[in-house]
């Protein structure tokens, strides 16, 4: 459901039904995957994948999960909360969250509108091992995009609440009124002179910068070379005040599940403790490739959370002093291989600790490798809406390039 | 009546017994009384792609879909719903849903169908006709062995092939009735080359809407396992980026994504209907140095951003975008069309049946200039020639974009010197636009890799341009 400009503008109803299926010949792998549940549809797509196993060729690694690590019990995470929403309450929770920002302030002058979605899922597993494990969760959502302007140009920005349970939602007010002020605060963005200067990551742009890190140590580009991170575990990679905790079994945590795609058992782990890096993220595949051990990974990692002794953000702007405050990062300039770093960002100036002016047409720049060992300061501001879990993060030096 | 339609009929309707009255009253149920227009999208797909990796072709996947999207629009509302099966109660339940979105509108008409008559741009041939499973192993077999044999610093080799292949039918309120049969297919190679100590990787492919005879004649293939292994070998000598404002020149072909971000999605109607996008309110106004023209051109035969008609059923066309530096159109869909008061420029894509079709682009490309090539490189005293990149972003609201370059270099009076890599370029759209300076006789289009996303859903599309020259813009490297 999206409205704008306080009228109604989409409503979708979207239903989707899957299955994919992998066949072992051997150890030659066939998979498929069809939209079509009926009868004869699933058999083609099981005679299909038989098929295309035909003429793959033997792979020693390939193979399902070793039966002992599978799953066998599967606790209530507290991810199902149905709740019946007529269409009228989403229409006026979306309006809701629109109106709360759109009248803030007459700098929002357009709106791309607020929305609302609930959706409810389940997945079944089973494999020929005997296997069979489900997942299941409802989500509710709520958004909020609107644009500024003065005399100097538009600005947009947005901001948005996701959870499990529709009454763990922020309220609409919060919704919509925090996307309407991070909006007004990018008018005047500008550029900054090239200069090498202290970075603070916000929160929303820390996880995605710590997915870098978890691209890096993941089974698949280690197993291909393809990681600056390879042969690396056991050393130092942050700080030694920082752990990386995951916590896959968290109630009604925002990545929780009790099974990993392949069946995998999840569990509670350090990644990074005290700065070291004590676990690579594997699959059953990547883990057999590098001679390791499967530890639930398949799919990703589920409630990763950076955890550090920590000031609050203003403490942290403080400590920084003068540098780049990055509130949105731009472009693909990420390269996994070598650690090399380089995205266009937005965000504001700071000097002795208080916003100068927001900023942008700027990149930021430097290792990842560099940059993780960097991290002089972490913020309390933890944002748990996604997978990864953390606060603003404090680099002492990158390379800002602009006017 | 175009081939195409009579064989979506066929393959699509046929079997599962949906007659065209069937579909006639799905329509009628989805109008309603209160319904401003209505249309019907019918699509059955399948896709197959093959991998190998570590020299074995170790997994390949084959996918189905098929299912009709439902959309009922009444002023700015649009109501959509969507079935996964293509039976009459099925259909009848999601026009039902879809039209739950009208409360208010005039009463409208159904018009009688037109049946579409556009000729097709591509075969309708399955890609893939003429290499059976052994065979599609056995290449990819043969380009690990050539890439392999290229350098000895080569030490992984990633080969996929994927092709498509796609009927579509369109039903609609306003007389569309159209058909369209799209083949799609790409190869790509990827490898990574390491040298005392270092790392790097690279990636080069092709394709287009045509079949694996046409992708892989003449060893086409070569040329990507080429360039693949070349770039990396270049990497592995690039010094840091450097960082600050200076001359940029962007080589002809797949830097045309510059393009695709900076201008592009800027001049996509419904930004532009919402007042959004910097380009809002711009038309007839010059946006561009008088040297640059640029195009959406869905027409060219067998590119990979090109349809025959697009997912509204409208043929696609040729559309000047900017001509000699002024704005001369935006690209429509149907409803934003509609509320802009122009026609529809046959730019509604969507990725599939269960999405909302959106303003989109097909091949966007820059005409050719004046300029030879190396006068544009030798007229630049210190600056940076980009001639690969990876992908890109705009914020349209702002006109700030940001590209990543996969292969760059320094040029040094008026000479391309030293590889450099890292290079992150950003600019502002209409301001980058304003600064070309110098545009080359060299037009290329890209070689059919792209992907472009939007809201969510991903559309194959082309870009193109020739050498250009860009007479500032901030390079976000690590070196000085």
């Amino acid at each position: 459901m999206n409205v704008r400009m306080g009228e109604l503008e989409t409503l979708e109803y979207h239903r989707d039904s899957g299955l994919s299926v992998t066949v072992y010949r051997g150890q030659s792998k066939g998979s498929a995957s069809s939209g079509d549940l009926r009868p004869e549809s699933v058999l083609n797509c099981v005679r299909k994948a038989a098929e295309i196993a035909r003429f793959t060729q033997p792979d020693k690694f390939a193979g399902l999960p070793d039966k002992d690590h599978l799953a066998s019990s599967f606790p209530d995470l507290d991810l199902w909360h149905q709740q019946e929403l007529h269409v009228d309450t989403v229409i006026s929770n979306a309006m809701a969250v629109e109106a709360a920002g759109l009248n803030l302030d007459e700098r929002i002058v357009n709106s791309e509108g607020g929305g609302f979605s609930a959706s409810q899922g389940i997945s079944l597993l089973s494999n020929s091992d005997g296997f069979s494990g489900r997942r299941w969760g409802t989500n509710y959502s709520q958004s909020c995009a609107f644009i500024a302007a003065d005399d100097k140009g538009m600005q947009r920005d947005y901001w948005y609440d996701n959870k499990h349970a529709l009454t763990d939602l922020d309220s609409f007010q919060t919704t919509g009124e925090m996307a309407a002020k991070r909006t007004i605060a990018r008018l005047g963005a500008r550029s900054l002179k090239t200069a090498r200067m202290p970075v603070i990551f916000s929160p929303q742009v820390a996880a995605g910068l710590l997915g870098h890190f978890i691209a890096a140590i993941s089974g698949g580009n280690l197993y291909r070379n393809a990681s600056y991170l390879k042969d690396r575990l056991h050393s130092q990679v942050f700080p030694a005040v920082i752990t990386l905790r995951e916590q896959p079994l968290l109630k009604r945590g925002a990545g929780s599940a009790s099974l990993d795609a392949e069946g995998v058992a999840t569990t509670a782990a350090e990644i990074v403790s005290e700065g070291q890096l004590e676990e690579y993220l594997l699959n059953s595949y990547s883990a057999r490739k590098l001679g390791m051990v499967t530890n639930g990974h398949a799919g990703g990692v589920r409630n990763l959370k950076l955890e550090a002794p920590s000031i609050t953000s203003e403490q942290l702007l403080a400590d920084m002093g003068d540098g780049f405050l990055v509130t949105e990062v731009m472009g693909q300039g990420v390269n996994i291989v070598t650690g090399d770093y380089s995205r266009g960002a937005s965000g504001f100036l700071i000097k002795n600790g208080e916003i100068v002016h927001a900023v942008d047409e700027v990149t930021i720049a430097a290792n990842l490798s560099d940059m993780f060992m960097q991290i002089t300061g972490i913020g309390n501001d933890i944002d748990a809406r996604g997978r990864i879990h953390t606060p603003s993060i404090l680099i002492s030096e990158m390379m800002i390039a602009g006017g | 009546m175009s081939e195409s339609l009579v064989i979506v009929e066929r393959e699509l309707l046929q079997p599962t017994g949906l007659q065209e009255i069937d579909v006639q009253r799905v329509l009628e149920q989805l109008m309603g009384p209160s319904i401003d227009a209505a249309d019907l999208y019918f699509q059955q797909s399948w896709s197959e792609s093959w991998v190998l990796e570590d020299s074995i072709v170790k997994s390949a996947g084959h996918s189905l879909e098929q299912g009709v999207g439902l959309r009922a629009i009444a002023g700015e509302k649009t109501g959509f719903a969507y079935a996964d099966e293509l039976l009459p109660e099925a259909l009848m339940h999601a026009a039902g849903t879809a039209r739950a979105i009208a409360r208010h509108g005039q009463s409208y008409q159904l018009q009688a169908w037109q049946r579409d008559r556009s000729p097709s741009l591509y075969s309708s041939a399955d890609p893939y006709q003429g290499l059976d499973a052994s065979a599609k192993v056995e290449l990819l077999k043969t380009i690990d062995v050539y890439a392999r044999g290229l350098d000895t610093k080569i030490t992984e080799v990633t080969v996929s092939l994927s092709a498509s292949h796609e009927n579509i039918l369109i039903a609609g309120s306003d007389g569309t009735y159209a058909g369209d049969v799209r083949p799609l297919i790409r190869l790509n190679v990827q490898v990574i080359a390491e040298h005392n100590g270092r790392r790097e990787m690279a990636a080069a492919g092709g394709g287009g809407r045509f079949g694996q005879q046409q992708l892989l004649a003449d060893d086409a293939w070569k040329e990507y396992a080429n360039e693949a292994v070349r770039q990396a070998l270049v990497n592995l000598e690039a010094v840091a980026a450097p960082a600050g404002m200076m001359p940029v020149v962007l080589g002809p072909g797949w830097p045309g994504v510059m393009l695709h971000e900076a201008v592009g999605h800027g001049l996509e109607g419904d930004f532009n209907r919402k007042g959004t996008s910097a380009y809002s309110g711009c038309m007839g106004d010059k946006v561009a140095s008088e040297l640059v023209t640029i195009v959406d051109d869905g027409t060219l035969p067998e590119r990979r951003g090109s349809l025959s008609i697009d997912d509204e059923g409208v043929a696609s066309r040729c559309n000047v975008l900017i001509e000699n530096g002024v704005l001369k159109a935006y690209m429509q869909d149907k409803l934003n069309a509609r509320l802009m008061g122009v026609e529809s420029t046959g730019n509604g894509r969507r990725e599939s049946f269960s999405c909302l079709p959106m303003p989109r682009m097909t091949n966007t490309y820059m005409l050719a200039g004046k300029s030879n090539p190396e006068e544009i490189i030798a007229s630049v005293e210190d600056g940076l020639y980009a001639v690969n990149f990876g992908g890109g972003q705009v914020d349209i609201t702002s006109g700030k974009f940001v590209f990543a370059a996969t292969e760059a270099y320094r040029i040094r009076k008026g000479k391309i010197a030293e590889a450099v890599k890292g290079a992150t370029l950003i600019g502002n759209g209409p301001e980058a636009m304003r600064q070309v300076s110098m545009v080359g006789t060299d037009l290329a289009l890209d070689n059919g890799v792209g992907v472009c996303g939007k809201a969510g859903q991903s559309v194959p599309v082309g870009v193109g341009q020739p050498t250009i020259r860009i007479d500032a813009m901030t390079v976000g490297g690590t070196g000085e």
